[in-house]
């Protein structure tokens, strides 16, 4: 973990209290090398950073896609260009790619679609073929729809008002896929469907969200039981594999 | 320049390169902070909260934010003092070249006792520091620093148990701090540590519910420094052992205040939650800051706000 300043290149809204962050490093590395991995920002007038995952990264840059979800991240929509964050980084295990197989299904649910774009882009990177199930409210919420097909992978859309793709939840949309593996985020009853409906044979990586402290496993904050032991979802997450998950 | 003497304290017996420590819950037990920086900079610090049994605390969320601090409700989660004796310390030990502080968590007086019985034989232990202030599990903690009566209790026992200096961590969720302060020194405490959390809650406007799911919690961050402050001003007066101020404290003029005030060191917790190098940096930053105000040696302003 280090901590760097980075400068804010573009923060633009791309769906209903949906906001995609552009960051350039100054100086030195972020860092970053696993999908999955998360930042943590310091705001002005807020004691708490606020965890974000990393969408995608270049070697100078990085983009997160945020939602607004309190106060905190309502003054993060607002900031301009050339505004300059203090930023924790990296941060969490982030998702590992060596065990997708061939044909890896990458499922994402509202604010847990971004990270999925990170891991889409390095698996076609790898060879691998990835299906993209994206889950949303409605059609007016959804994003990054796009961005996934011009990667080049298949991309299957539910909504739950039926208003775009598959009417119902990311489980019913992976209803006649195969698929080698899968990688999920998303909101917790979303991820507990998803290990209720995949077949126990099949392996997976979850991404898991909690309130955190500081966000470097220093205060135990999001700790969490698992088979393995206690882990704690900013240090030894947020990515959990299937197997070891105690629902 | 102001060299190392001028910035050293004595602690109990021990000497102390400076006095700025970090607090108990906010540093594990050192080797993951020694992976930032030189933990040696440090006067020293004091080791997460270890009770006799492995515990893994209370659901979450434990977290909630406030203005200029957190509520925190963490339970103390730890893996034991057996496994902090076989697996933390020898972790630590190749980082920390100096005394580390062990804050002991307890359920029963019997139960503070034994731990510090355990942890006895390690070297690299310089204080024990009892806490019976933790607002955050039922049936011990905070109860044993609510009452004069049961602190008293604790200190003898935990003496018998010891030869290291014995520090008690105050609870500041009482009427009279001062009556407990008081006796704690009676009963053979060789320092107070002071203040652990305040109690405090917030409530989600969405849920309608308390935020921290055992609904109360630890509140603490720069919020709670003049509390802090404050009751370690009055506890000074009453008591002639060591006190280390702690509550809030984020920068290199917080420690001064808190030394005027009567702390002989001070310890540094919610700070390192939001930058993980700010004791570093207050440790950089203290010699600048007694420059300012013409002090040469730290030692002299202890308490140097009273009559």
């Amino acid at each position: 973990m280090r901590e760097q300043i980075l400068t804010i290149t573009e923060n633009r809204k791309i769906a209903p209290k949906t906001f995609s962050m552009t960051l350039k490093t100054s100086k030195g590395d972020h860092g970053i090398r696993r999908p999955g991995q998360f930042i943590n920002i310091k705001l002005d007038g807020f004691f708490l950073r606020r965890p974000i995952s990393v969408c995608s990264w270049e070697d100078d840059s990085l983009t997160i896609i945020y939602k607004v979800v309190g106060a905190g991240t309502e003054a993060m929509s607002h900031y301009e260009p050339e505004k300059s964050l203090n930023v924790l980084l990296p941060l969490g295990n982030g998702f590992d790619t060596s065990v997708s197989g061939e044909h890896p299904v990458l499922i994402g649910g509202g604010a847990g679609v971004p990270p999925m774009y990170g891991l889409c882009r390095q698996l076609l990177a790898e060879g691998r073929q990835p299906t993209v199930v994206l889950g949303f409210n409605k059609k007016e919420e959804s994003f990054y729809i796009e961005e996934f097909k011009t990667l080049g992978a298949d991309v299957v859309v539910a909504t739950a008002d039926g208003s775009l793709g598959v009417e119902g939840f990311v489980t019913d949309a992976l209803e006649n896929l195969s698929y080698t593996y899968f990688y999920a985020c998303g909101p917790e009853a979303m991820l507990k469907a998803l290990d209720g409906k995949i077949p126990a044979g099949v392996g997976g990586q979850l991404s898991f969200e909690e309130r955190m402290g500081c966000g470097f496993g220093a205060c135990m904050g999001c700790s969490c039981e698992t088979k393995y032991g206690n882990k704690r979802i900013c240090k030894e997450g947020p990515v959990l594999e299937r197997g070891e998950i105690l629902w | 320049m102001v060299n190392k003497q001028q910035t050293a304290v004595t602690l109990c017996g021990i000497n102390l390169d400076n006095p700025v420590m970090a607090a108990s819950g906010t540093f594990g037990y050192g080797y993951e902070f020694a992976e930032l920086y030189d933990i040696n900079c440090l006067g020293s610090f004091s080791f997460k909260g270890t009770t006799l049994e492995p515990r893994f605390g209370n659901p979450t969320p434990r977290i909630s934010e406030c203005r200029e601090g957190l509520i925190n409700s963490i339970g103390l989660q730890n893996p034991g003092v057996e496994k902090v004796i076989s697996e933390e310390l020898p972790k630590l030990a190749n980082c920390l070249h100096k005394k580390v502080m062990a804050n002991i968590g307890g359920f029963s007086v019997e139960e503070y006792a034994e731990v510090c019985r355990r942890l006895d034989h390690q070297d690299q232990i310089g204080w024990m520091e009892i806490n019976v202030s933790c607002p955050n599990v039922h049936h011990g903690g905070m109860t044993f620093g609510t009452d004069p009566k049961a602190a008293a209790e604790v200190v003898h026992a935990v003496k018998k148990a010891t030869g290291k200096p014995v520090i008690i961590k105050l609870s500041p969720n009482v009427t009279d701090i001062v009556a407990i302060a008081k006796a704690c020194e009676e009963a053979g405490a060789d320092g107070l540590s002071m203040i652990n959390t305040l109690l405090g809650m917030r409530i989600d406007l969405k849920t309608g519910k308390p935020v921290i799911a055992n609904k109360m919690g630890g509140f603490s961050g720069p919020a709670i420094f003049p509390v802090a402050l404050r009751m370690v001003y009055q506890v000074y007066e009453a008591v002639s052992i060591p006190i280390i101020g702690i509550g809030g404290i984020s920068t290199a003029a917080d420690v001064l205040e808190m030394m005027l005030a009567g702390a002989t060191a001070v310890q540094i917790g919610a700070a390192n939650l939001v930058d993980p190098f700010v004791c570093k940096r207050i440790v950089e930053d203290l010699p600048k800051e007694m420059k300012k105000y013409g002090i040469t040696n730290l030692k002299d302003i202890i308490g140097g706000a009273h009559e």
